[in-house]
């Protein structure tokens, strides 16, 4: 029952696009017939595969959605066949409009191409991604941790990493003998 | 370690410094030493350290010129906005490349709101930008409620505008006062906390706590404005303008701050959309954007206010666009003080409501609801939305997405500071060291909102 319930991005009624969409998502839409919308929460969102990812962005920032406001990404661990899920909120100031991206990433090939030839901005936050969920941005001009040391073990944000597994330093201390 | 023994040091020479202070000079050869440090001196350094800070610059294939030299600022101080560190390649006093090294403040919040309830949840995030705790928990609890389908009573949405933008004043009047005192002007620094001080007791009477109040909650306000609160907003509403009167005639024409301020940390607006860049650096670049205005949130709209933009996107017109936003955010906490309608301050939603307090006296059922909903939570039904405020430090987005249980999926704050703190190299770039502070204040970073 779960399961169909948060399989609805991808369901039956989502190819369905509403009438009322704008004009510039329209637009967008008919070029990527692939890319499903899906109307969340009142926001629109789109899924899109890995492969036309990059063109979509391209051709969103072209319609006038000029600022990558946020990249994150979900851990779906084992809920989803393809465990994380890339998402991208887009921003319009010309059309007051926001855009959110979603790109089904698998877990045995975590690699996306990199939004930062489009947007600079996208640096520090595909970064984060990397650093929490170990996703890899192809062609990133700078491919490192950003929040957890350069030699930090696993991905604190996925879902198979523990709370309470960081190893205690200076722990002898604080033994009873 | 006895006293005989120096300290060892990675290729097992003693501290010089060691020697000095013991008085004795040890032989360099000694044998315990030898043998501790061979046993991995990296990760006995990684030990004392907690990790090993490597240089970035050290593998990197763009080698520094001669002439050119890396030098670390920080972490810390940069006027010490925060643990912050930046590296700068100099070639004299003229910063050629720069890059600002963050994580220093991570302490796993979003992995924490993974692990608390959804009534939970604006305790952990009030603690991230913790000048703006306030919008933290608007921007949270109104992701929830979208989730949720609630609607917030008139009374709830109308306190939530007045604590916000109260709040809006009190953490622009830390960044004046921080932005003053880093360029030389001290006395900045104690009128700004001065004036903050009256918010923040009002704060404290009406929350409870000077900061991380936990106030804001999804499904309305955890507490009634205390009596007397009328009095309390309109001595605010009386003395922060004329205050910030005060401020102008110290600052607006002094020449020391002009120069120090005219011309300095420019941005252009397209490089703002190129980075992401919200708030008032965005503004100060002519771009009339404010999410108050473009997606108004809690009843914002009711209100009547401007956004101030500036024109040339330098740190002064970022001063003052802070400071016409005290002013504006003044004007909204009288509007809604006069207009604070009656009625009920959280929504009356069985679901997401705990009974009231009366009630659990004489009711077993209000007991076990009361119960129920502070141990296991209330369920949000499956989906995903994002929700943005404008927080006094640019676009404030809260990504939740929820699969049906009492916890978040995931949470992920958008922070303002994060991406604005990515304006830093092009800001400084072929400027002079000494602008760097001045540029640092006038982003007025909050690296517990960086690091989350």
């Amino acid at each position: 029952m779960n399961d169909e319930m948060e399989r609805a991005p991808e369901g039956s009624d989502a190819d369905v696009a509403p009438p009322d969409l704008p004009q510039v998502l329209a637009g967008l839409l008919a070029d990527f017939p692939e890319a499903v919308y899906v109307e969340s929460a009142g926001q629109h969102t789109v899924v899109v595969s890995r492969e036309d990812y990059h063109a979509l962005a391209s051709a969103a920032r072209d319609a006038g959605f000029e600022v990558c406001a946020d990249v994150t990404c979900v851990d779906w661990f084992d809920r989803r066949p393809i465990r994380f899920e890339l998402v991208v909120n887009l921003l319009s100031h010309r059309h007051r409009l926001r855009l959110r991206l979603l790109v089904p990433v698998p877990a045995d090939d975590p690699v996306v191409p990199s939004l930062c030839d489009l947007w600079p901005g996208a640096n520090f936050p595909e970064r984060e991604v990397f650093d929490m969920f170990g996703l890899v941005f192809e062609g990133h001009p700078d491919p490192t941790r950003i929040l957890m040391p350069d030699d930090w073990e696993g991905h604190p944000l996925r879902k198979d990493f523990g709370v309470g597994s960081v190893p205690v330093q200076f722990k002898e201390s604080h033994k009873a003998t | 370690m006895s006293d005989e023994t120096p300290t060892p040091t990675i290729d097992g020479e003693p501290e010089i410094v060691d020697i000095w202070l013991s008085g004795t000079e040890v032989p360099p050869t000694d044998e315990g030493a030898q043998e501790m440090a061979e046993e991995e001196p990296e990760a006995r350094l990684r030990e004392q350290l907690g990790s090993v800070v490597t240089d970035d610059y050290v593998d990197s294939e763009v080698a520094p010129e001669d002439e050119r030299m890396i030098i670390n600022m920080g972490p810390q101080h940069p006027s010490t906005h925060g643990v912050l560190r930046l590296q700068l390649e100099l070639e004299g006093e003229i910063i050629r490349r720069s890059k600002p090294i963050i994580g220093y403040l991570h302490t796993g919040m979003e992995k924490t709101a993974e692990t608390l309830t959804f009534a939970q949840g604006p305790t952990n995030v009030t603690r991230m930008d913790y000048l703006a705790p306030l919008h933290n928990e608007l921007a949270y609890s109104l992701a929830v409620e979208q989730l949720l389908g609630i609607d917030v009573p008139p009374r709830a949405q109308a306190i939530r505008i007045l604590m916000t933008e109260l709040n809006r004043v009190s953490s622009h009047l830390v960044a004046l006062a921080t932005n003053g005192m880093d360029i030389g002007a001290l006395s900045m620094m104690l009128y700004g906390f001065r004036e903050r001080e009256l918010i923040l007791e009002f704060f404290e009477k009406t929350t409870g706590l000077r900061m991380n109040h936990n106030y804001i909650r999804p499904g309305g306000v955890a507490a009634d404005l205390p009596p007397g609160w009328r009095r309390d907003v309109a001595r605010i509403v009386e003395t922060i303008p004329a205050r910030i009167r005060d401020y102008d005639d110290l600052l607006r024409e002094n020449p020391i701050w002009l120069s120090r301020t005219k011309g300095v940390g420019v941005i252009t607006a397209e490089e703002c959309r190129a980075y992401g860049i919200t708030g008032p650096i965005l503004r100060s670049t002519g771009v009339d954007w404010d999410l108050r205005k473009a997606f108004p949130y809690s009843g914002i709209d009711r209100y009547e206010f401007d956004v101030p933009t500036g024109t040339n996107g330098d740190v002064y017109d970022r001063y003052m666009i802070r400071m016409e936003e005290i002013r504006q955010s003044i004007r909204i906490v009288e509007q809604v003080a006069e207009t604070m309608p009656k009625g009920d301050y959280r929504a009356d939603d069985r679901k997401v409501t705990p009974p009231p307090r009366a009630r659990i006296d004489e009711s077993m059922e209000a007991l076990i609801h009361h119960f129920k909903i502070f141990t296991e939570g209330f369920r949000v039904p499956p989906g995903e939305t994002y929700v943005a405020v404008e927080s006094p430090r640019g676009e404030l987005g809260c990504y939740l997405v929820s699969v049906g249980e009492g916890r978040p999926w995931r949470m992920h704050i958008r922070a303002p500071s994060f991406y604005n703190l990515q304006a830093l190299p092009v800001m400084m770039a072929d400027t002079l060291v000494a602008d760097t502070i001045a540029t640092i204040a006038s982003l007025d970073p909050v690296m517990g909102d960086v690091d989350r």
